[in-house]
């Protein structure tokens, strides 16, 4: 224990000394958690549109009014050939092309039913989905204005007509943020903790103290509790920066309490703190460990579900998204936050992260020798 | 009593252990003892005390330390070695007394208790307790990392090229160090690959590719050379090392400082390279007896 305690003294004494790193660790959440949320936004707003009218009539003049007043799109071109406006959505200066034929209004009229083309610039495939699926509705809500406008729909409907109405639970405002910046709280500490640990250990090796302490009778565990201790407060530190930030930035309050949500954390440190000491064990400068871990950081924040869902993934994906600690803590946090589960809804994903920690740790452990 | 038993230790690096490091190497060393390695840059030096200090597995042979196995007691062998990396590794950005006090804790001692030992070394330190370890210069980080060595007075201490980088001054003082330490009754393991300091040995083992050429005390070893050695200096020193080169009474000869040392083959080689250099009619040459050193055993083992 006094060894420990030493060891501890020493590793604070360092980190404190180490400005740029302190530095860090309290701006790069605070940045982090005020701007990307702002930006990282799946709602698609100021979609390009380019009109191709044919028909120049009341009807479609209606219909172009109909759709920039939604708010989502931009009228950027109104020509009278579709070639032009193709060419536009070529230089990038359309995203949808809408073309009403000639005679719309007439056949409209006359036959109670008439055709639109919708040509969609496919190269950002969010956009493209979302713009034409906004387009498509706001067209069949156009359509519904004008039948209401010509016949008197009697009482009882001789069509049958489902209509929908939905009430979105637990985000009843659909706030996106609400969904984002718990999943970046998750990814910042995860960041903070495999980076720190394996550069603090690298470092060690690279400087060649290492050496030096592998001569004292040190134990394993100490030098290696030694170096998690430290890092594992000050994941810790990190969340409550970056819940706070969430609360006074964007008024996020968990609906579940705080104490779930730290003692997930709590586990979860040692998992990722585990992961960052198995790196460092495989690495021997600080590129090779950087490097290590950037690669195995782009897999968590893709395969975790901070900004795709992980139940549209393909099989193969879903079973790698198991093996990522990243993932289960993103769906705590949602599940906290939002939904305000408590610890005896996320058993499970409690006793999997644990499963990883005492994985990795265990691991690192066995591959670090204080002789080669 | 030996400190330091080595038989027929064998290590080899690279997959298919091509490269060599040390070739089966036995030697003793006894309590006490100012032991110098001498031996050029990969000769095996550093190898040969990271398998000592417990840090490196050789491939084969057998060690002991205070009477400790290197494999076998690793634990003990690291409660009572001191060891001093060619390397200087202390950490950098903890002032020169944090490091001293964080290596007297982890040794379960404190400065307190051991100052006798590194009192010499420390009070030429001292007035910069506060300054961190990266700051200090050569010398200074040297004295620093001595006295880490030191602070939980090993019976044995692993100094790997202590003095390698270090100034001329702060070079000596440091063999004055040593000195004193041995006063204390510490064994003393030092490598260098500076001839000129095996004389400030007990006794020293020449080692080369890994493997050792000989060990015994520098007067013994100075004393093992037996043939005749002249010193020869011209104005045309390359010319004349050429020339020297071709003759058949030369056995070898190498630059030494500003002069050429000639080694004869026997005796008679003295006149005959006496009346080589009448013959070459050169008013520059100076001639002479040289004394054999170290450096001089060193080459001529080298050789055979």
């Amino acid at each position: 224990m006094r060894t420990l305690k030493f060891l501890l003294r020493k590793e604070f004494r360092q980190i404190f000394r180490d400005p740029a790193i302190l530095r860090l660790i309290l701006i790069m959440p605070v940045i982090q958690l005020l701007i990307l949320p702002w930006a990282a936004d799946y709602e698609i707003k100021k979609i390009k549109l380019a009109v191709v009218d044919h028909d120049h009539s009341e009807y479609s003049r209606k219909l172009i009014n109909k759709i920039t007043s939604a708010g989502y799109f931009i009228l950027t071109d109104y020509s009278s050939s579709y070639e032009q406006s193709l060419e536009k959505i070529e230089y990038d200066k359309a995203d949808l092309v809408l073309q009403i034929p000639s005679h719309f209004e007439k056949e409209l009229v006359k036959e109670n039913e008439a055709k639109l083309f919708m040509a969609i610039n496919a190269i950002n495939g969010v956009k493209a989905n979302l713009g034409g699926a906004y387009l498509r509705t706001i067209i069949q809500d156009y359509n519904r204005e004008v039948r209401m406008e010509w016949i008197q729909l009697p009482k009882f409907s001789p069509e049958v007509q489902i209509e929908v109405a939905s009430s979105n639970w637990f985000n009843p405002l659909m706030n996106y943020k609400y969904f984002m910046v718990p999943g970046i709280l998750v990814i910042l500490l995860t960041m903070v903790g495999t980076n720190l640990t394996a550069i603090n250990i690298v470092k060690e090796k690279e400087i060649g103290t290492i050496e030096q302490i592998n001569v004292t009778p040190i134990k394993k565990y100490h030098f290696i509790l030694g170096k998690l201790i430290p890092f594992w407060i000050m994941g810790l530190f990190v969340l409550t920066i970056g819940l706070t930030i969430a609360r006074l930035a964007y008024g996020i309050i968990p609906a579940g309490s705080f104490l779930t949500i730290y003692v997930f954390a709590a586990v979860y440190l040692l998992a990722v703190l585990g992961l960052g000491l198995l790196i460092s064990t495989y690495s021997v400068n600080q590129q090779q460990s950087m490097l290590l871990s950037f690669f195995l950081m782009m897999i968590f924040i893709l395969l975790g579900g901070l900004y795709t869902s992980i139940d549209s993934m393909p099989e193969w994906a879903k079973w790698i998204t198991r093996f990522n600690p990243v993932s289960y803590f993103i769906e705590v946090m949602r599940m906290v936050v939002l939904k305000g589960s408590s610890l005896a809804d996320i058993k499970f994903h409690l006793f999997k992260v644990f499963g990883f920690a005492v994985v990795f740790i265990s691991w690192a452990i066995f591959s670090y020798h204080k002789r080669s | 009593m030996l400190s330091v038993e080595v038989n027929n230790l064998i290590k080899t690096y690279g997959k298919k252990k091509e490269v060599k490091a040390l070739s089966d190497i036995s030697f003793s060393v006894p309590q006490g003892e100012l032991f110098g390695i001498i031996g050029p840059d990969g000769a095996g030096k550093t190898s040969l005390f990271r398998i000592l200090t417990t840090l490196l597995l050789a491939d084969s042979g057998k060690a002991s330390v205070d009477g400790f196995d290197v494999v076998k007691d690793y634990k003990a062998i690291r409660k009572r070695v001191g060891y001093m990396p060619g390397r200087f590794s202390l950490y950098q950005d903890l002032s020169v007394e944090e490091n001293l006090n964080f290596f007297a804790t982890i040794f379960n001692t404190s400065i307190k208790e051991n100052y006798d030992l590194i009192k010499d070394i420390y009070v030429q330190i001292e007035p910069f307790r506060k300054r961190k370890a990266g700051k200090l210069s050569g010398g200074m980080k040297q004295k620093l990392a001595l006295s880490c060595a030191l602070i939980h007075r090993p019976s044995v201490l692993f100094l790997d090229e202590p003095t390698t980088g270090v100034d001329a001054v702060s070079r000596k003082e440091f063999w004055e160090m040593l000195k004193g330490l041995r006063k204390e009754g510490i064994t003393i393991l030092v490598s260098t690959p500076y001839m000129d300091e095996a004389g400030l040995c007990d006794k020293v083992a020449l080692i080369q590719n890994g493997k050792i050429l000989s060990i015994d005390t520098p007067q013994g070893i100075v004393n093992n050379f037996s043939k005749p050695l002249m010193a020869v200096k011209s104005s045309k020193m390359l010319h004349l090392l050429k020339d020297l080169e071709q003759k058949e009474f030369v056995e070898n000869v190498y630059p030494f400082g500003e002069y050429h040392h000639v080694v004869m083959k026997d005796k008679s080689g003295e006149q005959l390279l006496q009346q080589f250099i009448q013959r070459r009619n050169d008013e520059t040459t100076v001639l002479y007896d040289a004394k054999p050193n170290i450096e001089d055993c060193f080459i001529a083992l080298m050789k055979s």
